[in-house]
């Protein structure tokens, strides 16, 4: 789906409008540091739509909310680049980030039952982030709120504008904080799981919603989830996430078709398959858990649940490049990454 | 809205009923009012008089509706001692306790929200600290200790205040403040905690994620949620203020409606008993009622139900 607008653009020679380039967070916790992003590496171009994909704790959300500027006073961020469209987000005064966020990135976020203020209308939470960035009049704020309730589906949106979060369903709050991220018509928004505390069929409705946005208005997206089948529908490029790392990045394409680390490829296996999967049958499961990052991992953080495991995993993988584009953290990326036997049809099914 | 005011109003009007046969029956239960009226002097003919002459050979009943009869037209008979009407004593004496009870919530408002707000954005500081100094010492000092401290510190030592008297305004400093510190704590404290807790809400962090700075952040979007529980405590804690002037309008000679019960249980003054533990139960309703439909106004949510 959409591959050649996404080829396209990774061919592109422009600077991309993010570069993330070994960024670590740590966190203090009561038996340490928790070391909840370990150095990781990606990029997104400017209209596209990057999935971040990884199981809970793998350090997603973090990565996010680092990006945000939201985490913690007590959370340490570094990094050798985060660049923003030229604006090096390590050192800009908190001043100038709070100028850029919500006005030119913007945030949604996972649950939507309690993510607006429960004290004021939808109205006013609108227009108070447009009023906040733009020199715009009570009218215009209003006027813009208004065509976007539109824009995501809210019907009677004049009287929404007016009601308050409790009278809405959790679908709907959800439209309405994707309206609120685009207020300012922003280069990025970061979603994290924005669909995951939804019901399905709302969340294709969601999903449907945020890609044909992101095409309309251009806006490139971080979209965080841990459902695979919600990054074959959305995709342009996927990044997958294990303990902190990046371990594996791709354009879906190549990573539903050439999984080229062990730990993707597990995760397709995971996802029974209509038709495919016999009724009755064990569901495919990674076995092992997650190492504890408060505690320094040596190595391959995978391979004490890998099942291809070797001596040479004792020693920390370097990202291996296995296709234009594509990258995997793993030793024998190169020997994984011939024709696997899934594709995307079959997943987003 | 509208049905929610009506509805709290109904509730508040069953509640006032039940407070008024319940004063009415305490006083009924403390002994043979005649006798006590008399004094240990009087002899039982004299008794039997003031038994006939106060209506008190009558069964209860009537005695109640005759005098809840009146309290609905705000007659509630005449004073015992002062031999005038109640209602007269305490018309005269509303306003003291009403200026102070209010200069009292004002202090105790305007100390106990901001600090509550600072010790809760500088948690664990040294102002946090001095704050919740402040609370422990605030809930274990009696009142009227605080007050005899502060006339003896600015009345007698620095004469920045008259120790007595509710003739000027400055009379009312003292008090209002001996009164408003012992409602500061619990307040400050509430603030503090439901700060705590909003900080953390989903919706802050929205407010964040839209660039807004963080003024609007703390005062727009945190501190209006943090501050629901808060009024309807101040409500609450007005209520315990009117009566609390008793003892603090006794210590610092304020002609209010506190000094005038006080007066009026030494001397066995039963209507005017009765009728200032109504006129306070009323108060504590009303205020209540207020806040309820103040939370309403802050927080929609309750509106519907």
């Amino acid at each position: 789906m959409n591959n050649l607008s996404s080829t396209e653009r990774s061919t592109a020679p422009a600077s991309p409008l993010l570069s993330v380039k070994q960024l670590r967070v740590d966190l203090p916790v009561a038996k340490g540091t928790l070391h909840a992003v370990r150095g990781i590496d990606f990029h997104v171009e400017r209209g596209e739509m990057l999935c971040l994909v990884g199981e809970s704790g793998c350090g997603k959300s973090m990565t996010s909310l680092a990006l945000m500027g939201l985490l913690p006073r007590k959370a340490q961020v570094n990094a050798d680049c985060l660049n923003f469209d030229g604006v090096d987000l390590l050192t800009v005064p908190e001043r100038e980030r709070s100028n850029l966020r919500g006005a030119r990135m913007a945030m949604i976020f996972q649950e939507p039952m309690t993510a607006l203020n429960p004290a004021y209308t939808l109205g006013n939470q609108l227009c108070e982030a447009l009023r906040r960035h733009q020199q715009v009049s009570r009218k215009a704020a209003h006027d813009r709120a208004l065509y976007l309730l539109k824009r995501v589906g809210i019907s009677a949106a004049e009287e929404r504008m007016r009601q308050y979060p409790h009278q809405l369903s959790g679908g709907l709050r959800q439209r309405v904080m994707i309206a609120m991220a685009l207020m300012c018509e922003p280069d990025l928004i970061i979603a994290d799981e924005p669909t995951t505390a939804l019901d399905v069929t709302i969340q294709a409705q969601i999903l449907h919603l945020l890609r044909d946005l992101q095409q309309e208005f251009g806006t490139a997206v971080i979209f965080i989830t841990h459902d695979l089948g919600v990054v074959a529908r959305i995709a342009d490029r996927v990044a997958v996430m294990y303990a902190g790392e990046v371990i594996e990045t791709a354009s879906a394409q190549a990573l539903f078709q050439a999984p080229s680390h062990p730990y993707t490829q597990g995760l397709l296996r995971c996802i029974p398959t209509p038709g495919k999967t016999l009724p009755g049958s064990r569901l495919q499961a990674i076995p092992g858990v997650v190492p504890n990052l408060v505690e320094k991992v040596d190595g391959c953080a995978f391979c004490n649940r890998c099942d291809q495991a070797a001596e040479l995993c004792r020693t920390t993988p370097p990202l291996q490049t296995v296709a234009d584009g594509h990258l995997s953290r793993c030793h024998f990326a190169h020997q994984l990454s011939n024709p696997a036997q899934l594709n995307a049809q079959e997943v987003t099914l | 809205m509208w049905a929610f005011v009506f509805k709290r109003t109904l509730i508040a009007l069953s509640v006032a009923l039940t407070i008024s046969v319940l004063c009415f029956s305490l006083l009924q239960l403390s002994g043979d009012l005649a006798l006590s009226i008399g004094g240990p002097e009087a002899t039982a003919e004299q008794v039997e008089q003031i038994r006939i002459e106060y209506g008190l050979d009558r069964p209860v009943i009537e005695q109640f509706t005759t005098w809840i009869w009146g309290a609905v037209q705000l007659d509630f008979g005449r004073s015992y001692y002062y031999q005038s009407e109640v209602m007269d004593l305490v018309v005269e004496r509303l306003p003291v306790t009403m200026t102070l009870g209010m200069l009292a919530l004002a202090i105790a408002l305007g100390v106990s929200i901001p600090l509550g707000v600072v010790a809760a954005l500088k948690r664990g500081s040294w102002i946090d600290r001095a704050a919740m100094a402040i609370a422990v010492t605030g809930q274990a000092m009696p009142n009227f200790w605080f007050g005899l401290t502060l006339i003896i510190l600015f009345a007698v030592k620095l004469q920045w205040f008259p120790a007595a008297g509710s003739d000027s305004w400055q009379g009312f400093v003292l008090p209002a403040i001996a009164l408003g510190y012992y409602a500061t704590p619990a307040m400050m404290r509430l603030t503090r905690s439901g700060m705590l807790e909003v900080l953390e809400a989903d919706y802050i962090r929205t407010a964040r994620a839209k660039g807004l700075r963080t003024g609007t952040v703390i005062f727009k979007h945190a501190l209006r949620n943090a501050v629901i529980p808060v009024v309807a405590l101040a409500a609450v804690e007005l209520g315990f203020m009117l009566g609390g002037s008793v003892v603090i309008e006794t210590v610092f000679s304020l002609r209010g409606l506190g000094q005038l019960a006080w007066n009026a249980i030494s001397r066995n003054d039963y209507p005017v008993v009765q009728a200032i533990v109504l006129i306070i139960a009323l108060f504590y309703i009303v205020l209540t009622l207020i806040a309820d439909i103040l939370n309403a106004v802050l927080d929609p949510r309750l509106r519907a139900r």
